[in-house]
């Protein structure tokens, strides 16, 4: 009965019917769930060719793939899951879907840009398809010089695809840019913003300013290839050095591209499961711009032994600490905002723990690689190799799980099974840490990176390394099991399953085309926990004792 | 587990090695009482307030408080400034080189390390050092970036093709250490494995000394067979036929191959001569032209013994 009320019911999905409506159409939500298939499509290349990775370093004779491959399949691993996954992941797939709808607006400020990104996404992504096709690159995800200058394999087209894939990065950047700024419905101020739209805000921020240095980056290395002016490769005149510089003042700044949103889903999550207003909402929006605007001075803490000046080492350190604070008062609060809620403990909440515990372990191994003289040891190691997985999967990832189920009902109107969602969460979690937390230790005792056979002592953390990872492997394949389930055959849910007080769970599950019945006016903060309770889609105002639909909610209805 | 060795650190064996570990576990026993305190607090707190039977409450308005927001950003502070300063100074110690070190010259190239000593002296993949005195390593590479890293003695340096680094280090105590390229540099990366070997000042002077003579009272295959590993052929070439980044030596000498431009060649003296001296002259079909060229690095009798090595190795 339920199931076909909801097919009745007009939405998003089924307002509009076959292939065509869906690659021209210009509805913000249905280019988000474009994006979702096209980057889970990548994550998942990605995600084989690391599990192939681990199993060849079982051991440290070849298994199943000799040296040259081995180097390809690392460095598309990095590329892919950097690139095409991580960097549009959280922005597109669910900035996209949401900043609208938590904002109050019927779309992004330029749909047809916004479609436009989708489709320089899928071209960039061509392109690297095309290059593994053909001779793959051998160079790691950073393309260092000299190196890249004279390998063989197929370097400009990879690069090539990484430039165009800017261009849908700095696309997205700007709309939601402007979306913030011009399209908040009447009553949302800057500081009744969710604390998702901050981060997205300060990402987009970053996307603007720092894409295009990765782009001239490329540019310059491909005329280095292509027509053999010297740039880069000392053979013809050029430094190689200076591209390290250029590349990291793009890429570091680039991890907070891959960060903020993820902190920003954990605000919405703790607040939201802990059922109470979020602690310190003004320090982590503004701390978001801060990280987004100190990030850009910091890139050379990843040259500390290319033998840049001790001077310069010296004050890429300082601000490297400088930008590691504002990441540790948000932890505090997050911390501050669970004490006294009322807390439940579905998927999203566990998630949003899990990355408390990894992102924690991650941001004090940064401080580790911050320090000067304990870098020197460490860098090039399986130490760093950890620390940026606990960053970028611990983090980043943890905090897209947790905006995935927290939204997983809204995108499809269906509930997934809790069930198998919560086997999974602990599969991924006790598998990751089995994965790369022993990549510390290697890491310590002295074993570099992206090497394809390594000395006898190393073998035991290596063989238990891998076995980690197949089980995170393993996760992830019952996750997309019972997520399509769901998407299909799932509970139908009404509004608002959560009880959150963000926009977007006052409108339908799924949203009907135009999001909401008419703008919805807002008086209330995204955070008001303290004297709003939402139960069964009904709003329940601490002073008006009497169960009264909420104001906003009314005008949807009507 | 060797002296000195740790759970997580290999056993420090340079001066500066102590100091960047006391450094670690500063950090190590600072983060993990902030990590409990504030992910296993976040833990606590969610069970200590879990929902019961499923109801939601109210809950608290307070949602600031400058007191202790003052307290948790200040503390992070000072620690990280603490740690700052005190990365910063060994950091420096590591940089600043003792008047009175020993001069040695690396320089990588794919895929081995290639030293020179005062006198004339060289070594390949050993770096061989006295204990106890201080030195100076010159660092250069010949085609792509590497990086000279010695776990055990904490330090680490890129070699880059187009400047000069430098780094040193003074060895605590005898015995022979890992020494690895920590900068990916293509396919025989993770081959390029090196040992340091600290000695007494004595031998040290005595291994310089016999080094600089070099192979005299050695028949031509017992040099050969010595310079097959201490000039690192063996990272490319197996003996017994295992395929590898270059042809096998298993049976070399007489041996038919067939080139990149499809002509065919003997492997005889000359060939063989011309290969270790100008290795893109002629590319055996199937590999890549990736072999760095030993002239310079190899004496005339060296080559000659490599030659006379090869002609041992039949099927």
């Amino acid at each position: 009965m339920a199931k076909d009320q909801l097919n009745a019911q007009k939405n998003y999905l089924n307002e509009q019917k076959g292939i065509k409506s869906w690659l021209f159409t210009l509805d913000h939500k249905r280019i988000g769930i474009m994006y979702l298939f096209a980057i889970m499509f990548f994550f998942f290349i990605g995600g084989v060719m690391a599990l192939f990775i681990r199993l060849e370093l079982i051991r440290p004779e070849e298994i199943v793939v000799g040296a040259d491959t081995y180097n390809q399949l690392f460095t598309l691993h990095g590329a892919i899951m950097i690139f095409l996954f991580i960097v549009p992941g959280i922005p597109a797939i669910m900035g996209n879907f949401f900043l609208p709808l938590m904002i109050g607006a019927k779309d992004v400020a330029f749909p047809r840009l916004n479609l436009a990104s989708w489709y320089v996404y899928i071209l960039g992504s061509v392109f690297a398809i095309y290059s593994i096709m053909n001779g793959s690159v051998d160079t790691g995800w950073t393309f260092y010089t000299p190196y890249s200058s004279d390998t063989g394999g197929a370097v400009i087209s990879m690069t090539l695809g990484i430039f165009i894939l800017g261009f849908s990065s700095i696309f997205t950047g700007i709309n939601f840019i402007v979306t913030i700024h011009k399209l908040r419905a009447p009553g949302m101020t800057w500081f009744k913003l969710p604390l998702f739209a901050w981060g997205t805000y300060a990402t987009a921020i970053i996307q603007v300013l720092a894409t295009p240095v990765l782009g001239i980056t490329l540019l310059l290395l491909i005329f280095e290839r292509v027509m053999g002016i010297g740039i880069f490769d000392p053979a013809m005149g050029g430094d190689p050095v200076l591209y390290q510089h250029f590349f990291w003042f793009y890429s570091h700044p680039a991890v907070y591209i891959m960060i903020l949103p993820a902190m920003g889903i954990i605000s919405e999550v703790i607040s939201v499961f802990s059922n109470k207003k979020i602690f310190g909402y003004k320090p982590i929006a503004f701390s978001s711009l801060g990280i987004a605007l100190v990030s850009f001075l910091v890139w050379g803490h990843h040259m500390f032994t290319s033998g840049q000046s001790e001077l310069a080492a010296m004050i890429f350190s300082f601000l490297t600490f400088l930008v590691g604070i504002p990441s540790g008062i948000k932890m505090f609060n997050w911390m501050a905002t669970i004490y006294k809620g009322s807390v439940s403990f579905d998927t999203p909440m566990l998630y949003a723990l899990s990355f408390l515990f990894l992102f924690g372990i991650g941001g004090f191994t940064g401080i580790m690689l911050g320090a000067l003289s304990v870098d020197v040891h460490l860098h090039d190691t399986y130490f760093v190799v950890a620390h940026f997985h606990y960053v970028m999967m611990g983090g980043t990832v943890m905090g897209f799980l947790a905006g995935l189920h927290y939204w997983w009902p809204k995108m499809w109107g269906r509930m997934y099974s809790e069930y198998w969602a919560k086997l999974t969460v602990a599969v991924i979690f006790i598998g990751f840490n089995m994965t790369f937390f022993t990549q510390f230790i290697m890491g310590t005792k002295g074993m570099p990176r992206r090497y394809h056979s390594y000395v006898d002592q190393f073998q035991p953390l290596h063989a238990f390394s891998s076995v980690g990872s197949f089980i995170i492997g393993m996760g992830f394949f019952i996750m997309a099991a019972y997520l399509l389930h769901a998407m299909f055959r799932g509970k139908p849910v009404g509004k608002n399953p959560w009880g959150a007080l963000t926009l977007e769970w006052i409108t339908s599950s799924p949203p009907h085309h135009h999001n909401f019945e008419r703008t919805p006016l807002v008086t209330d903060g995204p955070y008001d926990y303290d004297r709003i309770m939402v139960e069964n889609d009904k709003w329940i105002y601490k002073d008006q004792p009497v169960e009264k639909p909420d104001e906003s909610q009314e005008k949807v209805e009507h | 587990m060797d002296k000195g060795e740790s759970f997580f650190l290999p056993a420090p064996s340079s001066t500066v090695a102590g100091e960047v570990d006391a450094l670690f576990n500063f950090i190590l026993i600072a983060s993990t009482v902030l990590f409990f305190i504030v992910v296993f607090g976040s833990i606590f707190f969610a069970i200590r307030y879990r929902r019961r039977n499923g109801k939601r409450q109210y809950t608290s308005e307070k949602a600031h408080n400058t007191k202790l927001e003052i307290i948790w950003t200040i503390i992070p502070t000072i620690l990280v400034v603490i740690v700052f300063f005190w990365g910063f100074s060994t950091y420096l110690k590591m940089h600043v080189v003792p008047k009175d070190a020993l001069q040695i010259k690396a320089t990588g190239q794919k895929w081995f390390w290639q030293f020179e000593y005062k006198d004339g002296a060289s070594s390949t993949n050993e770096l061989v050092v006295p204990v106890g005195k201080p030195v100076e390593i010159t660092l250069s590479s010949t085609d792509v970036i590497h990086s000279f890293y010695v776990p055990n003695f904490r330090i680490k340096m890129d070699a880059l093709p187009n400047r000069y680094t430098k780094t040193w280090f003074e060895a605590t105590q005898e015995g022979t250490f890992d020494l690895f390229c920590a900068e990916y540099c293509g396919t025989g990366h993770s081959k390029m494995i090196g040992t340091v070997k600290v000695v007494s000042e004595r031998e040290y002077d005595e291994w310089l000394e016999n080094n600089a003579i070099s192979g005299e009272g050695l028949s031509l295959v017992e040099l050969g067979e010595k310079l097959y590993t201490s000039k690192a052929c063996n990272t490319c070439h197996s003996i017994d036929g295992t395929p590898n980044t270059g042809p096998t030596f298993q049976g070399i000498f007489g041996r038919q191959e067939k080139l990149q431009d499809g002509t065919d060649i003997t492997a005889d003296e000359n060939y063989i001569r011309e290969s270790i001296l100008n290795p893109q002259a002629k590319i055996v079909s199937g590999y890549q032209p990736v072999m760095p060229t030993y002239q310079n690095i190899l004496k005339d009798r060296e080559v000659d013994a490599l030659v006379e090595y090869l002609k041992t190795l039949s099927n």
